[in-house]
């Protein structure tokens, strides 16, 4: 893809961004924080990446690295979605669970 | 798969994650979006795998497996108090991630052939430098707020010499990049040089911001963490990395201007750590204030009663009460126990609100998500700007553990760290009970004028557990 279409388009997802979340209340600035912090976990691709298509290549030498260095990225970029997620879930599930209560 | 096809899904699921986001901005809808987003993110590693044919590539399974079981494990284990240091260590990984994408790209390991040589070069310097001073910043604040390092500001001599220094050779990496990029020793040369120089930067960053600070700091690096996943996308020509970066990237950044404003501070001042260091404020003439008045202590037991009037009486008859939540509460674990006091006051007839202020805590929010967890209604939380006139009229304020952000010293005291900083008009209400562990200043390091307040002000010092539980025993 064209270096120029890349840089439109994450100025354009960034002014999206900055719109979307104007109006969130402080209650939520929390687990908000902690859920964007998850998605930034999304590095997660490009690491996939590099760890497969180097598992394919035929030097030896840069396999193991991709390996290596790509594997540690796999699993730091998991850790944070997967990590990210289901903390932002925990937080979520307790106004959750307030509001059903303070309803009944 | 064929190519528009898998940029049609790229798109399609980068507006499921603007639309995750935007539903987690409304109570109601928070765990759809949350849960939308994460969907998402599974959808992407599914069309990466079929996109670029790595279904076979089985060591991926092995490494997803073992980061599954680690974030599983995070998420599930940790207690609440402890998620302002969870989410930095979390965003510190996930910069690692976009670093090590920058190395590999930089090395041309596991890339294909790419048309653009220099922007790949580029951006991947960029992902490597972003990536590591979000995960060295990270790696300090989580420190910090887990008390593995020293809470206060670390200061060294030249402290700014040395990060212009380092920004200095940043900056001169990425711009040698742009015009050397074709033999292996001028890579490893770049490499190396942008690793270190990042890494040292991320410390260096991070150790000189106090504790006042860290919520801001958090969120910088959650929107820093953003922007490295961004620019490791557009290294790899991954089209989804770079959209989702950048809503991440945007929206971290305006969560932190909305702190900063709170604060009364400028990022940039933030950035160059202008802050809560403010080595010229003497130090001398607020200790000199902290002294507890000794013949006034009752010291039977760990807690210290400073007894005035009769505070029974006062608490009883309280019709309007509003109780003000801050970092002791936290530490203390005191949000149950603060509930059962809300409750007191209720069964009472009195109406009891909760003023939170935007920065109180470690993190934005923090106050939210403890008095979430003891089942407070978030009807009764109340933000600064709604609640700040009726302190006035309040006949009970009741302070948990919170010190600058209460402190009016912040609208007259010029020369300190907090001056400006919009504070909770606590100072106007009738009676004030404040519940602090002791006299010492907060984490700005500025002295509480309330303290030394004869009338009104009910110093009940301590752990707060015990100091509530006292006050809900006056209840009987």
């Amino acid at each position: 893809m064209n270096p120029f279409t890349l840089v439109v388009v994450f100025i354009v997802t960034s002014i999206l961004g900055y719109f979307i979340i104007k109006n969130v209340p402080s209650l939520l600035h929390t687990p908000l924080m902690s859920g964007m912090n998850a998605l930034s976990g999304i590095t997660l691709l490009g690491a996939i990446a590099a760890v497969g298509l180097s598992l394919f290549t035929v030097e030896s030498e840069t396999r193991l690295l991709g390996q290596i260095l790509g594997g540690i990225a796999v699993i730091a970029a998991t850790t944070n979605v997967v990590g990210g997620f289901g903390v932002t879930h925990r937080m979520l599930k307790m106004f959750d669970k307030k509001k059903k209560q303070s309803k009944s | 798969m064929s190519e528009t096809l898998y940029y049609i899904i790229c798109v399609l699921l980068s507006v499921a994650v603007l639309a995750g986001i935007s539903l987690m901005s409304k109570v109601k809808t928070a765990v759809a979006g949350n849960l939308i987003s994460a969907f998402s993110v599974l959808l992407g590693v599914i069309i990466t795998l079929l996109y670029k044919e790595l279904f076979s590539a089985w060591t991926i399974y092995i490494f997803i497996l073992i980061g599954i079981l680690i974030g599983a494990t995070l998420a599930l284990r940790v207690k609440m108090i402890q998620m302002p240091q969870l989410v930095a260590l979390l965003n510190g990984v996930g910069g690692l991630a976009s670093a090590l994408v920058g190395v590999l790209s930089l090395l041309g390991v596991g890339a294909g052939v790419n048309e653009y040589p220099v922007f790949a070069n580029v951006t991947s310097v960029l992902a490597i430098e972003v990536g590591l001073v979000t995960l060295f910043g990270s790696l300090v604040a989580a420190g910090k707020l887990h008390k593995l390092l020293s809470q206060k500001p670390v200061v060294w001599k030249n402290h700014s010499a040395v990060l212009n220094g380092l920004m200095f050779i940043i900056v001169g990496v990425v711009i040698f990049t742009l015009f050397f990029n074709d033999n292996s020793v001028s890579t490893y040369l770049v490499l190396i040089l942008s690793i270190v120089a990042s890494s040292l930067f991320g410390y260096a960053f991070a150790i000189r911001v106090g504790g006042a600070d860290m919520p801001i700091t958090i969120s910088l690096l959650n929107s820093l963490s953003g922007v490295a996943g961004a620019i490791a996308g557009m290294a790899v020509n991954d089209l989804m990395l770079v959209s989702v970066g950048g809503i991440v990237g945007a929206s971290g950044l305006f969560l932190t201007q909305i702190m900063c404003k709170a604060m009364n501070r400028s990022l940039k001042d933030i950035l160059l750590g202008k802050t809560s260091v403010d080595k010229n404020s003497p130090k001398a003439d607020k200790s000199v204030m902290v002294e507890t008045p000794e013949e006034e202590v009752h010291g039977n037991e760990d807690n210290i009663l400073i007894i005035k009037r009769d505070e029974g009486d006062i608490i009883r008859s309280a019709k309007s009460v509003i109780i003000v939540p801050g970092y002791g509460m936290a530490l203390a674990q005191a949000q149950h126990l603060v509930r059962t006091l809300a409750d007191k006051f209720e069964e009472n007839g009195a109406e009891v609100k909760f003023a939170i202020h935007p920065v109180a805590g470690r993190m934005p929010g923090h106050m939210n998500v403890l008095l979430a967890e003891a089942d407070v209604p978030y009807e009764k939380l109340f933000e600064m700007d709604a609640v700040n006139d009726e302190f006035a009229e309040t006949d009970v304020v009741i302070v948990i553990g919170a010190n600058d952000v209460i402190n009016p010293a912040a609208r007259n005291a010029k020369d300190t760290p907090i001056y400006g900083m919009p504070v909770l008009n606590v100072d106007q209400a009738k009676e004030i009970f404040i519940c602090n562990f002791d006299l010492q200043p907060g984490y700005a390091g500025v002295d509480n004028p309330l303290y030394k307040k004869e009338e009104g002000v009910h110093l009940l010092l301590g752990d707060a557990k015990e100091s509530i539980s006292n006050l809900i025993d006056r209840f009987d």
